[in-house]
């Protein structure tokens, strides 16, 4: 029994047993369930053995909600610990274990996924192109995140949960200080996931620039195509630093390696470089194809085109570009002295130049236009003035001296919330509404969404504003606990009352999506917003090859411009359509991964190298297989085309 | 129009809760030059945004409104509009001008902070080393001789070199009402400068996550005029007990204790880290006895397993 013991959670309580509970119902019933209704061979060939992008970002999008509920989870039991003083609900190990996780699965496993989730389903379409350039590497890529995000999840009930703080910083995240393995899932977990993001950086920058329908050079391209073509280049420029930094962990924790400890030579500060190289591009990696979606959004509902969309192009490259020499100012405080800390100072307040041309060339997208407030337009119209607050008190923290100041207090938890919740979450949920009639034929409810919209806009401030008081007021973050006398009560029960806002908000948004599901109008148009780019001049839902004739394009508007009498987009008769093939083995190789990264956290060894064999295996398998795809006959495209084309009628 | 009206009340009660007199904010309510100096910073920087966000919200409100689908006739066709080179010059140079002004500001700003406070120059600064181990701050006086826990008294009107570092994971000093915060690490001292001008007690924390006994890693501070200061100094070498190499090690474990009064510090037997890698130590006294924190370096180590 004792090689059993190191699975036991260190520090359990009632709620971690009943989660244990919980969970291991729920997997047992839906497995029981998928066996019952016999949906095994549906999963497996239309799902996990699939290479096709749309269905690939509905499988990230619905991971990403998952997280979503499961950091939002973690969020309520902060804010109910530290509603009133001295509240005994969590203890302090509990309370940092659940805003580490918070932290992680929020940026890693809950907007990231979200954001690739519909850069999959829409970029492919917005180029006019019939897939990603590497299909198979793109469901490796799914394949690794999910089940790196699943090793992750673990933690909490076999093992213990990390408990070092998102930023993971040494030589608190060092075995001598943090001895349970939760360290060790974090390394791991983010690492397996940390790759498949690497490979998604290089197969988007590889289709955007190959995969172009003919007539869109760079400077026609839909602005939301330009966010994701810059935000894949700052992941292959970041990501790498990452991987190193959580290899170099990783040794430390396992191999007793120096690199960021106490003893012997290392240096705590290194990690902190190294994490902030890779974290502060990573803000902007979450942050510019929600400034991408908000233009569609925008445009569609001013009826208007983009203003300004060369400034917008170039304000992207700039703010990718001062992403990478701004990460000292996430530690002024640790001592590079005046010189330092004034470069650094400039170059974090220079971003707030090109982030106010964006702001300003949207406002001016409005001005003259025909302002429609639909659901994604309301996020889009909350994000501004919402998202201005989080900008200029990111400007506030710039300034070196005052952020002596605000540094560890719940004034700067105020100021990322203020910029991460309006510029990742509002854009995932406006973009999601948005293109939920391209992928399922159907829109979801207006009216829901809109209860949905209004509880979390106001559950959002009311949490978040009393924390830039509380902040000035001395409240440093991450504490589980207060005293009274502090005085922080009030202000923090108001951010809880904020806080179950949120939760009624995405309450809402679940319902909305059972209600639509159910009652929601079908067959609607393929183009039902009456919008302006090319994955809307496709049918609803959208057939496997994208386009039957490829589109040609003269403007960053073409579907618009082809609708109000300019030239036409699908010119020629039908082609045999070249397809790539299913493949279950990037869904094996991610259970592989699984199976070492768990092993690895436990340092069992023997099932460490069995399955780097595996790892090994599938690659050579991929090296040799000859897999040259199928075709799709003129006479099945003609088929289709007649029946969607009935269906959109 | 909802949001207009949720915005407005955000900026005046952000104006009214930072300009408030009745019950101020720790970090708007300083105590010494150094909290002063980030205190007029942060007003500055404050007032300067506030105009920005008017001038957004000012435009926003005014799109909106007149912009809104139900304003306008139903055959009414929005134009194209490419964009205009003098208002996108507009809002990129103005904000260069907002960024250039705060800049001046900020670099002005750290490197006073940086430094001696204004006005103290001549004054031959107290040096004080805090420590801080999981969840306690040890301050050794080497000029007095003296070492407490927890707590930290200081005169007035004299400036404070408070050397920093830590026998665990990286905290930070902070006492917001005399000055911001700056990092105590294992593997190097760390340089902040204070000073209080207002006899009182104040807060002081470490403000950086450590573990789970983060929440109550705190220290009392007491601001006293200098006649006071030189009092209790002597008191504590009249009754003090001495400092032990085993006691000190003792209180270095994990965990919470009380206040502690010693004679004589633990830099005796435990220098401090001074290898001085940051620019932020004052560079040629500390230079030139970089052997000796070598030596100290090993047997932190040592100390260590």
């Amino acid at each position: 029994m004792d090689y059993f013991d190191r699975f036991a959670v260190p520090h359990s309580s009632p709620m971690i047993v009943g989660s244990q509970i919980a969970i291991a119902v729920t997997v047992l019933a839906i497995l029981v369930g998928v066996t019952y209704f016999k949906k095994w061979g549906y999963l497996w060939r239309e799902w996990f053995t699939t290479v096709d992008h749309k269905r690939i970002g509905i499988m990230y999008i619905l991971a990403a909600l998952l997280m979503l509920f499961r950091g939002g989870a973690d969020a309520i039991l902060m804010r109910a610990q530290t509603a009133i003083p001295d509240n005994g609900l969590l203890d302090g190990q509990h309370y940092n274990e659940i805003f580490t996780t918070h932290g992680v699965v929020m940026i890693l496993f809950m907007a990231m996924p979200f954001i690739i989730g519909l850069m999959n389903i829409v970029t492919p379409l917005q180029i006019g192109a019939r897939d990603v350039a590497f299909p198979r590497l793109n469901a490796v890529s799914f394949w690794l995140f999910f089940w790196g995000a699943m090793l992750f999840n673990i933690s909490f009930v076999v093992g213990g949960s990390p408990d070092a703080g998102w930023t993971a910083y040494f030589p608190l995240a060092s075995v001598e200080f943090s001895e349970s393995v939760g360290m060790n899932y974090y390394a791991i977990a983010i690492q397996i996931a940390g790759i498949g993001t690497l490979m998604t950086g290089i197969n988007f920058i590889v289709t955007i620039l190959k995969m172009r329908a003919p007539g869109m050079t760079l400077m026609k391209m839909p602005m939301f195509t330009w966010s994701i073509l810059i935000t894949n280049l700052i992941i292959v420029f970041a990501f790498p630093v990452l991987t190193v930094a959580l290899a170099l962990m990783t040794m430390d924790r396992l191999f007793g390696t120096n690199f960021f400890t106490m003893a012997n030579g290392g240096s705590d500060m290194l990690w902190a470089n190294l994490f902030w190289i890779w974290g502060h591009p990573e803000v902007y990696i979450v942050i510019l194809p929600a400034f991408g979606i908000y233009s569609e959004i925008i445009s569609t509902f001013a009826r208007r085109n983009l203003y300004g969309y060369k400034s917008m192009v170039v304000s992207m490259v700039a703010i990718s570009v001062l992403s990478f020499v701004v990460w000292a100012h996430h530690f002024f405080t640790m001592g590079h002295g005046a010189m330092v800390n004034g470069i650094f100072s400039i170059t974090t307040m220079a971003i707030a130049v090109p982030t106010g041309i964006k702001i300003f060339n949207w406002l001016f997208t409005l001005w003259k236009g025909k302002i429609e407030f639909t659901v994604p337009m309301l996020y889009s119209l909350a994000f501004i003035p919402i998202f201005t607050i989080g900008g200029v008190t990111g400007v506030m923290l710039a300034m070196a001296s005052a952020d002596y100041q605000y540094h560890n207090t719940m004034f700067l938890v105020a100021h990322f919330h203020y910029v991460l919740i309006p510029g990742t979450v509002f854009a995932v949920l406006a973009g999601f509404t948005y293109w939920w009639p391209k992928i399922f034929n159907f829109q979801l409810s207006e009216r829901i969404g809109k209860w949905a919209f209004w509880f979390i806009v106001v559950g959002f401030n009311v949490t978040f504003f009393p924390m830039f008081i509380t902040g000035l007021d001395g409240q440093a973050r991450r504490m589980y606990t207060y005293s009274e006398a502090t005085g922080y009560g009030p202000l923090n029960l108001l951010s809880f009352v904020g806080a179950l806002g949120l939760l009624i908000g995405f309450a809402f948004l679940v319902y909305n999506i059972y209600w639509s599901t159910r009652y929601a109008p079908r067959n609607v148009t393929s183009d039902p917003w009456n919008a302006r780019s090319l994955e809307w001049a496709t049918h609803s839902p959208v057939p496997e090859y994208n386009f039957a004739i490829v589109p040609e394009v003269d403007s960053s508007q073409a579907f618009w411009d082809s609708k109000n009498n300019g030239p036409a987009l699908f010119k020629g008769k039908y082609k045999e359509i070249h397809m790539p093939n299913n493949s279950g083995v990037p869904f094996v190789l991610g259970i592989i991964f699984f199976v070492w990264g768990f092993a690895m956290v436990f340092s069992m060894w023997i099932f460490a190298i069995i399955s780097t064999l595996g790892i090994f295996a599938c690659m050579a398998h991929r090296s040799f297989e000859k897999d040259h795809g199928h075709h799709i006959s003129v006479e099945e495209i003609e088929e289709t085309e007649k029946k969607l084309r009935g269906a959109n009628a | 129009m909802k949001m207009k009206w949720a915005l407005l009340t955000i900026i005046f009660s952000i104006a009214t809760v930072l300009t408030g007199c009745d019950n101020p904010l720790a970090v708007l309510d300083p105590k010494g030059p150094v909290a002063a100096n980030q205190a007029n910073v942060i007003m500055i920087s404050i007032w300067t945004m506030l105009i920005i966000v008017l001038v957004v919200v000012i435009l926003y409100a005014i799109m909106l409104f007149k912009y809104r689908a139900s304003k306008t006739s139903d055959d009414y066709v929005p134009p194209h509009v490419e964009g205009s080179h003098v208002l996108e010059a507009i809002w990129t140079i103005i904000p260069i001008l907002i960024v250039i002004f705060l800049s001046v500001v900020s670099v002005r700003s750290t490197n006073e902070v940086e430094a001696t406070p204004k006005g103290y120059e001549d004054q031959e600064p107290l040096i004080i080393y805090a420590a801080s181990s999981n969840w306690k701050w040890h301050f050794s006086y080497p000029e007095e001789d003296i070492e407490t826990v927890n707590y930290l008294f200081i005169p007035t009107n004299r400036p404070i070199e408070f050397k920093l570092y830590s026998y665990g994971p990286i905290s930070s000093f902070w006492i917001p009402q005399l000055g911001g915060q700056k990092y105590a690490m294992s593997d190097m001292v760390n340089t902040l400068h204070l000073a209080a001008e207002t006899p009182g007690e104040y807060m002081g924390r470490n403000a950086n996550f450590s573990g789970a006994g983060f929440a109550e890693h705190t220290f009392n501070v007491k601001a006293m005029p200098e006649e006071e200061y030189t009092k209790w100094v002597d008191e504590i070498h009249g009754t003090a007990k001495k400092l032990t190499e085993s006691e000190f090690d003792k209180l270095l474990e994990p965990g919470h204790v009380g206040q502690y009064t010693f004679n004589g510090t633990h830099l005796d037997f435990r220098p401090a880290p001074e290898h001085n890698h940051g620019a932020s130590g004052k560079g040629e006294s500390e230079h030139s006895n970089h052997e000796d924190s070598k030596k100290a370096d090993e047997a932190e180590t040592e100390h260590q397993h």
